[in-house]
């Protein structure tokens, strides 16, 4: 076969081949400091966080043995072979269960509704003033920085130990994270509405509620659904802290090594996570039509 | 000025009934959904113990905490604190770069354009959803069982969870890539694994780094709490602090978390901005 392919006289080809390689070679240069930078820093992060090799080399064979035994009865044998002795306490911790995603489901909506009312305050083209838009955004940020479990451990304190603390904790962090996304729902919209309706007269609230809220509510409500997921996860950690729902049996099931019992809660965590996961991804998709799901 | 056109009402009824009387399924539907949710909510409040008497006492116990907060002093453990942020950050670097590596391989197994066989894709995408649905704190309880007390288990902690829900990025990121560079491989006689190193890759690891970057950011965040089931970092002076009502050391720990946060975010939205440029991002 006759290759088409010119070649070039020497010297041209040598200066080409010369630049080439001195660009691959500032490349490779680039890369290996990069790399170096990154190693170092493992390397630091390594020492502070007091990695042993040796611990977890010879303690890697109980992450294996743990799920043996948690997968294992009392009385020694696997634990599907007797699904009634496992799920001995179904009836508690459906129960618990239940109200894990109801602190869910109160707490989502309370924080909803709450981001709702403030992100039009915080929203660049909506914000009817500055410094009100300023310190709106900083408590946001607080509430979506400082962890939720953090707020409940305050809220056990002050409210007592209950489900009403993993209500309020999960409110509070839902205003900051919601109020963010919806802030920037709002800030996207087409601002032809809301002069459209400015120019008939109508006020502040009446603008937001007619050329600003038809724009918005789909990505609102797809937002909301997608916390309330979020939050379940959330919920059912709450638990851990005194703040209600089944983190309770699972940290004492864990601490006392209940063994069988962990795996069973794991197992009904795990599940009802997967059922409204894919509950709220059918409702999305349904509400908004395919391309609102992602 | 226009004159207003004859309208012909009855007509215009007659012709597109629905926009004049909308049919009652439709015109019933979001009340219906708003007094459902409103019944749940209630029932809600009511189950789980509100009460008005409760919320009152309780903001008042709040007010005062707040109160016993300012001004926000460390006493003498500031060194502490300082070490055990230290080891709150060095967690989160260390758990996700661990949780990046291991999901790499096992997020080539789980995109479609990789493996084409469902029956291997299914099992592998179902184990990483099983990981995800259990929460870090969960996570990092079994591995204080497994390796003892301290921050080992809340890296390994970090680094589970987090390889479930890279898996599934990285896989989506796959599956998103560019089919005709892995052609062009093919064409000129690469195996599949040249597909992979030379076709893939190059296209999806500075979505993997950007995606690495913003997980460092928002471990940082979980890093700060898996200390309060003993799992080493900060969260465990947090904890401990908060049961023996110390509260204006309280304060000083949460500001301190505010702002190594916020200055993670910073370097980490430099760094993906360095990466993937500015275009991508928005």
């Amino acid at each position: 076969m006759s290759a088409a392919v010119s070649i070039l006289p020497a010297p041209q080809l040598a200066a080409l081949n010369d630049a080439y390689r001195k660009a691959v070679a500032r490349r490779r240069l680039r890369t290996t400091l990069v790399v170096m930078a990154c190693f170092a820093a493992l390397f630091v992060a390594a020492l502070g966080a007091e990695v042993n090799v040796r611990t977890f080399v010879e303690k890697i064979g109980n992450f294996g043995s743990y799920f043996d035994r948690i997968f294992t009865l009392e009385a020694g044998t696997r634990v599907w072979t007797d699904v009634n002795e496992w799920f001995w306490g179904w009836k508690k911790w459906l129960s618990l269960l239940g109200e894990t995603v109801l602190i869910s489901y109160v707490g989502t909506l309370i924080g909803a509704v709450l981001a709702f009312g403030l992100n039009f305050l915080a929203a660049e083209n909506t914000a009817p003033s500055v410094p009100l838009r300023f310190a709106v955004r900083r408590f946001m940020e607080f509430c979506r920085t400082v962890p939720d479990i953090v707020f409940a451990l305050i809220f056990v304190i002050a409210f007592g130990l209950g489900p009403m603390a993993g209500v309020l904790a999960i409110a509070i962090h839902c205003i900051g994270a919601l109020g963010k996304l919806y802030g920037e729902i709002v800030e996207n919209i087409d601002m032809k509405p809301v002069e459209g309706i400015r120019s008939t007269g109508a006020g502040w609230v009446d603008s937001m509620r007619f050329a600003v809220l038809p724009q918005v509510a789909a990505g609102f409500a797809s937002y909301t659904l997608l916390r309330f997921e979020i939050n379940v996860r959330g919920a059912s950690v709450m638990g851990f802290v005194g703040a209600g729902g089944i983190g309770q049996e699972l940290v004492v099931a864990v601490r006392k090594f209940y063994y069988s019992d962990v795996s069973a809660i794991l197992l009904m965590i795990i599940v009802a996570v997967f059922i409204i996961d894919i509950a709220t991804d059918w409702l999305r998709g349904r509400l908004f039509g395919k391309e609102a799901r992602s | 000025m226009s004159r207003q056109p004859d309208i012909n009402t009855p007509e215009l009824r007659a012709r597109y009934p629905d926009v004049f009387s909308r049919p009652m399924a439709s015109r019933a539907g979001v009340p219906a959904i708003f007094v459902a949710a409103l019944a749940l909510f209630i029932f809600g409040l009511n189950e789980l113990d509100f009460s008005p008497a409760r919320m009152w006492t309780g903001l008042r116990e709040l007010g005062w905490i707040t109160m016993m907060m300012i001004p926000p002093n460390p006493g003498s453990s500031l060194p502490a604190y300082l070490q055990a942020m230290g080891e709150t950050l060095s967690i989160a670097l260390l758990g996700t770069t661990l949780a990046a590596v291991f999901a790499l391989p096992i997020s080539l197994l789980a995109a479609r354009n990789v493996i084409p066989s469902a029956w291997l894709r299914f099992p592998v995408r179902r184990f990483l959803d099983s990981i995800r649905g259990v929460d870090t704190l969960i996570w990092a309880l079994v591995w204080i069982n497994v390796v003892g007390l301290g921050p080992f288990a809340g890296v390994l902690a970090i680094a589970i969870s987090d390889f479930g829900a890279f898996g599934k990025l990285f896989s989506e990121a796959i599956e998103a890539a560019d089919k005709k560079q892995v052609e062009g491989i093919r064409a000129s006689g690469g195996s599949a694994l040249h597909e992979i190193r030379f076709g893939l890759m190059p296209q999806v690891l500075p979505v993997i780094a950007g995606q690495v970057l913003y997980f460092i950011e928002s471990n940082t965040r979980s890093a700060t709490i898996i200390g309060i089931v003993g799992a080493g970092g900060i969260g465990l002076q947090l904890a401990e602090q908060i049961r023996v009502l110390e509260w204006q050391k309280v304060s000083f720990l949460i500001l301190m978390i505010l702002v190594a946060v916020a200055a993670i975010d910073w370097i980490s939205s430099r760094l993906r901005f360095a990466i993937i440029g500015r275009r991508a991002m928005a």
